[in-house]
């Protein structure tokens, strides 16, 4: 041993104080707690978002009450106009993806689970980790700052493209400070994610508990390691992206900004700037950034399905195989977004390929899930039932897929509600499902309170048929032409379509309004609910060894010492058809893996 | 068997430590959180090199997108400050070589090495004035942050990567605090700020060759 | 709850899959050359991926329905061929299907992007700007008049940035706020953004492209049936998005001819 201090510290002391317990805690649990607790208001936040948006589309003429006190310019008496509208799908795309889809399946469960699966006490990094949370919360509250100065929001859509996001104020309202703030936030968010990402790597490297080799860690576990090496990858391009684009918008750089530019009769002061750099160092992110939102759910969901099934899946290595595999594809197929965007059409060949190749090892993991299914001995609970929801939306979502990574479809579907419904099905729905199942699976362990079951079911119903009736139809829209982003529907074309869209936002107040059930079975039981067994589940791995809530250094004073792959269900074991990771018993008469 | 399940045996949550108990356990968790502090520079120089192929990707890309791309003649003292850093670097490991060589490890609570790691910390310093100084020579010729793409690549290169240096001074500043205070230093941490720092010497290499026949 | 999840799911399958089969919601009918390759793309892609679709949505429900709702500690199996057969599965189904999509649907996308236009095509400027897209021919002489950005001046209607007192070629420019083209005919367009990114959509010519600025792109494509049809932006451009919009006029030659004189006269 090398080292020199022998004295008995753990990662950090036990914290004192409400301040050191719940506000600037180094306890990686309370920081995952957090980070669920700011998604939680980003997603209502998002949701209301779209409420208002689904409502101007089809009432454009009925006054929202009390809206005109949200903004006295964007929505004069109650009536969202065209400018706002677009401000409002800024902020939900940026909500729902940044601080919604990677906070919750990734920071907040990766974050609370991550270290207890692999037998840590904490993070590798506590500091780290508190700094991570409170930039990522920083870069939420700069962001919700542009709905309260005079300029509003920026317009410019969660993709920002340049140069709509990089010439300022000429270009439109919000284009000003909304747009610097929205940058601003954009890159205090990429910090809090490396941040954040540098932890899990170095955590699950170094940190797992004796016995707990690479392939006996829980799957979701290595979902969360995966997509930790992807954030880190994406948002240290998304960080460049945006300091450049900050800095052509504040210092007047050109990078993004061509010459000759005219924007409101004023010629641009800029030159030679290249709109498509931004497109390649966004998307180069930004695809990345949809297997960030969706292959912790993948794992979550393969951990609960597991639990719910009480056998192993056919094989969980290939799953991870599978995981590795789309999320080294998810950096050779960021043109894909690009088709139109007057790139080299080769080069939309080659984009092509490999995205259809995603497929592939997508379709394992769907197969494996699938049939895993024979034979088992299924719970229908609630986080089950999210679980089997989140199969069949990534199937829905997946198959979308298909047409939009062929550069040939792309020139009729591009721009059109097909692909609003393709990536809301599998990258914010089938995620959410992820976060849902998550929550009533973990819920009890992480308060010591059981959920309620019966408004669990209640609203995975709402949920699974709203959100089909508010997303297949997206689709259908899309197949006729109906453009994206567009704040009312003039065109000739569109008018027609009118009924389909009154049934999606009649769907979409429905299914937003079955989410409160959730927000009240979450706050209800946190306060009310039975209390939580060590392992209600009969799960095997690390986090049912520990109490319900878990003490601030997880495993008290003992090591776990783990003896097992991580999934022994369907054996004989002294406590039941199953045997705990860190139980030395050894199966008889398992199923076959 | 059940001893490893805390929850069976009714372990209260809050942490009673047997000395035994807790000196094994400390040691096992020093280990791993030190050598958590290697993979996380490790980790952390994947990322910042990622950040950088970003940025000089976009130098390439913005390089061929127009014809507005000129000539920026490099400041010479650019040259020097090179050598300051790689000096920099060889001073690092002087102060290793002081500290974690030819004695008894033990003997590392010594403030043996704070020497050469001042120097060390006094070399970065020079090395970030230096690039303070051919910020000014190059904005005395008229050449600003948004005067010509290259002068914008030369100064958001540069200034990205003088800041990463100055968070390795951070560490590096630790280092020393521990040494001046007679406090135990681990290999790992030493080690960590040692990998960190030489790869700020290489980067500012590769940023160099970049800028030097790109501008 | 788990054969009533098996029946919901399988109601939901095939309640998406209806509009789809009875092609409630379907593109329109395509009026250019090249659009055919595209639609039977699309038709191959759909009846693909509805298979894969229905196949999944339908397994699901009845695994579901078979293996949920048994006894607390009943004894469970696994499928005999284990993981293998999916793997092999998805390689076979998938990959080929993979590689048929993306082997025969580049022949719509090379039919667009890596022909070049006949020497006749007949030329055609689009430019998009907030928010509205305008049109330039050449006029008798065959040639563009250079733009001049900071001449732009939409009061006086200059929407280019056209120097006629300087410019020789600028002076027979004719700039239509509509896009007439003659049917059967190639048409060469050269897009110029002078703004922002704007993007440029025929549903019925199967056409998208987004305008670059400072990237000037070019398509050609040819028009088979006359009529009007509706030109949109589809690439977010600012408040005035949803309403920039203008009209594809596809006219005989004759009537063709006969606009452009009109328009030269008005110049």
């Amino acid at each position: 041993m090398e080292e020199t201090s022998v004295q008995p510290t753990h990662v950090h002391a036990p914290p004192q104080g409400f301040l050191w317990k719940h506000v600037f805690s180094l306890d990686h649990k309370v920081i995952g707690k957090q980070y669920y607790a700011l998604a939680l208001v980003a997603v209502f936040t998002g949701m209301f978002l779209s409420w208002l948006m689904r409502f101007h589309l089809v009432w454009p003429n009925t006054p929202i009450p009390g809206l005109q006190f949200l903004s006295k310019v964007g929505a004069p008496g109650g009536l969202i106009t065209p400018e706002y509208y677009l401000s409002l799908l800024t902020m939900h795309g940026t909500l729902m993806v940044f601080f919604v889809l990677t906070n919750a399946p990734f920071a907040a469960f990766g974050n609370y689970f991550l270290p207890i699966q692999i037998g840590a006490e904490d993070m590798a990094f506590p500091r780290f980790n508190m700094m991570s949370f409170w930039t990522t919360f920083l870069a939420f509250l700069v962001l919700m700052l542009a709905f309260f100065i005079p300029d509003g929001p920026p317009i410019s859509g969660w993709t920002a493209y340049a140069p709509l996001s990089a010439v300022g104020g000429d270009a439109g309202p919000g284009l000003a400070w909304g747009q610097n703030l929205w940058a601003i936030s954009i890159a205090i968010f990429c910090a809090g994610s490396l941040l954040g990402a540098l932890n899990f790597i170095a955590t699950t490297i170094d940190l797992r508990a004796k016995g707990m080799t690479f392939m006996r860690m829980p799957i979701c576990t290595w979902a969360w390691f995966i997509t930790s090496c992807i954030a880190l990858l994406a948002f240290a391009v998304l960080l460049p992206a945006c300091i450049l684009l900050i800095l052509d918008r504040t210092a007047g750089t050109s990078f993004f900004i061509p010459s000759g530019l005219v924007v409101s009769d004023h010629l641009q002061p800029h030159s030679g700037g290249s709109p498509l750099l931004w497109q390649h160092l966004f998307w180069f992110f930004g695809h990345p950034e949809v297997y960030i939102a969706i292959l912790p759910a993948a794992g979550i969901v393969s951990h609960i399905l597991i639990n719910s099934m009480r056998k192993p899946l056919l094989s969980a290595k290939v799953i991870i195989y599978s995981m590795m595999s789309i999320g080294f594809l998810s950096y050779m197929v960021w043109g894909h977004h690009m088709f139109l965007s007057g790139m080299n059409p080769a080069s939309g060949l080659a984009f092509s390929f490999p995205t259809l190749t995603i497929t592939i090892p997508a379709t394992i993991i769907t197969l494996i899930w699938i049939g895993s299914l024979y034979g088992a001995n299924l719970r229908m609970d609630s986080a089950s039932l999210f679980a089997l929801g989140f199969i069949s939306m990534f199937v829905t979502g997946g198959v979308s897929g298909f047409f939009l990574a062929q550069p040939s479809l792309d020139i009729y579907l591009h721009g059109t509600y097909f692909v609003v419904g393709h990536f809301h099905m599998v990258m914010g729905v089938a995620a959410l499902f992820g976060v849902f199942a998550a929550t009533y699976f973990w819920f009890g362990k992480m308060t010591g309170h059981m959920m309620n079951e019966t408004l669990g079911k209640v609203h995975f119903w709402l949920t699974f048929i709203g959100t089909y009736c508010i997303f297949m139809p997206f689709h259908y829209l899309g197949l006729v032409g109906n453009i994206r982003r567009y704040s009312s529907f003039v065109n000739d074309f569109m008018g027609p379509l009118m009924p389909l869209h009154k049934f999606i936002t009649i769907a979409a107040l429905c299914t937003g309004a079955a989410q409160f059930i959730f927000l009240f079975n979450l706050v209800y039981s946190r306060f009310k609910g039975p209390k939580a067994p060590d392992n209600p589940w009969q799960g095997t791995t690390l986090e049912w060894t520990v109490p319900s809530p878990p003490p601030w250094n997880n495993f008290g004073d003992t090591h776990p010492i783990v003896y097992h792959d991580p999934y022994q269900y369907g054996v004989k074991g002294s406590k039941g058809d199953f045997i705990m990771q860190d139980s030395p018993e050894q199966a008889t008469g398992g199923v076959a893996g | 068997m059940s001893t490893t399940h805390p929850s069976v045996v009714g372990e209260p949550p809050a942490l009673i430590s047997t000395p035994v108990a807790a000196l094994a356990r400390a040691n096992a968790r020093a280990s791993s959180a030190a050598e958590a502090s290697h993979s996380g520079v490790w980790v952390a120089i994947f990322a910042i090199t990622m950040s950088f192929v970003a940025f000089t990707s976009a130098l390439f890309v913005r390089e061929g997108a127009s014809g507005d791309w000129t000539h920026l003649t490099l400041p010479t003292i650019l040259y020097w400050n090179t050598l300051t850093l790689f000096a920099a670097s060889a001073t690092f490991e002087l102060s290793r070589h002081a500290i974690f060589v030819g004695r008894e490890f033990r003997s590392a609570s010594a403030r043996s090495g704070s020497g050469w790691l001042l120097l060390t910390l006094a070399l970065g310093l020079l090395f970030v004035a230096g690039q303070f100084a051919a910020w000014r020579q190059l904005s005395s010729q008229g050449l600003y942050l948004a005067t010509s793409p290259n002068s914008s690549f030369f100064y958001v290169l540069t200034v990205a990567h003088a800041l990463h240096v100055l968070g390795g001074m951070l560490a590096l500043g630790w280092l020393v605090r521990q040494r001046l205070g007679g406090q135990p230093l681990r290999r790992r941490s030493f080690e960590s700020t040692s990998i960190y720092w030489h790869f700020m010497a290489v980067l500012w290499l590769y940023l160099l060759i970049v800028l030097r026949t790109k501008l | 709850m788990g054969k009533f999840f098996a029946v919901v799911l399988v109601i939901i399958a095939l309640v998406s899959a209806y509009p789809i089969v009875t092609h409630k919601y379907a593109p329109p009918v395509d009026i250019s050359t090249h659009g055919h390759a595209i639609d039977e793309q699309l038709a191959d892609t759909m009846a693909e991926a509805g298979l894969a679709f229905l196949g999944a949505q339908l397994l699901l429900a009845f695994f579901i329905w078979k293996f949920s709702g048994r006894k607390e500690g009943e004894k469970v199996s696994a499928i005999p061929s284990g993981a293998k057969i999916m793997v092999a599965a998805a390689f076979i189904f998938v990959g080929t299907e993979v590689l048929a999509l993306g082997v025969f649907g580049q022949k719509a996308w090379a039919s667009v992007y890596f022909t070049a236009p006949a020497a006749d095509a007949l030329q055609v400027q689009a430019q998009a700007g907030q928010f509205a897209f305008y049109f330039r021919y050449p006029g008798p002489d065959g040639k563009f008049g250079p733009l001049h950005p900071d001449k732009i001046d939409e009061g006086n209607a200059n929407f280019f940035g056209l120097d006629p007192a300087n410019d020789v070629e600028s002076r027979d420019d004719v700039v239509a706020a509509e896009m007439a083209i003659p049917v059967n005919k190639e048409i060469h367009m050269l897009m110029h953004a002078k703004d922002v990114g704007h993007s440029f959509f025929i549903r019925e010519l199967r056409i998208q492209q987004d305008f670059v600025p400072g990237l000037d792109l070019s398509l050609h494509f040819t028009a088979t049936k006359i009529g009007k049809y509706e030109i949109v932006c589809t690439q977010l451009c600012g408040l005035g998005h949803y309403n920039m919009k203008a009209y594809l006029n596809v006219l005989s030659q004759e009537d063709f001819d006969k606009w452009m004189k009109e328009k030269i006269a008005e110049q």
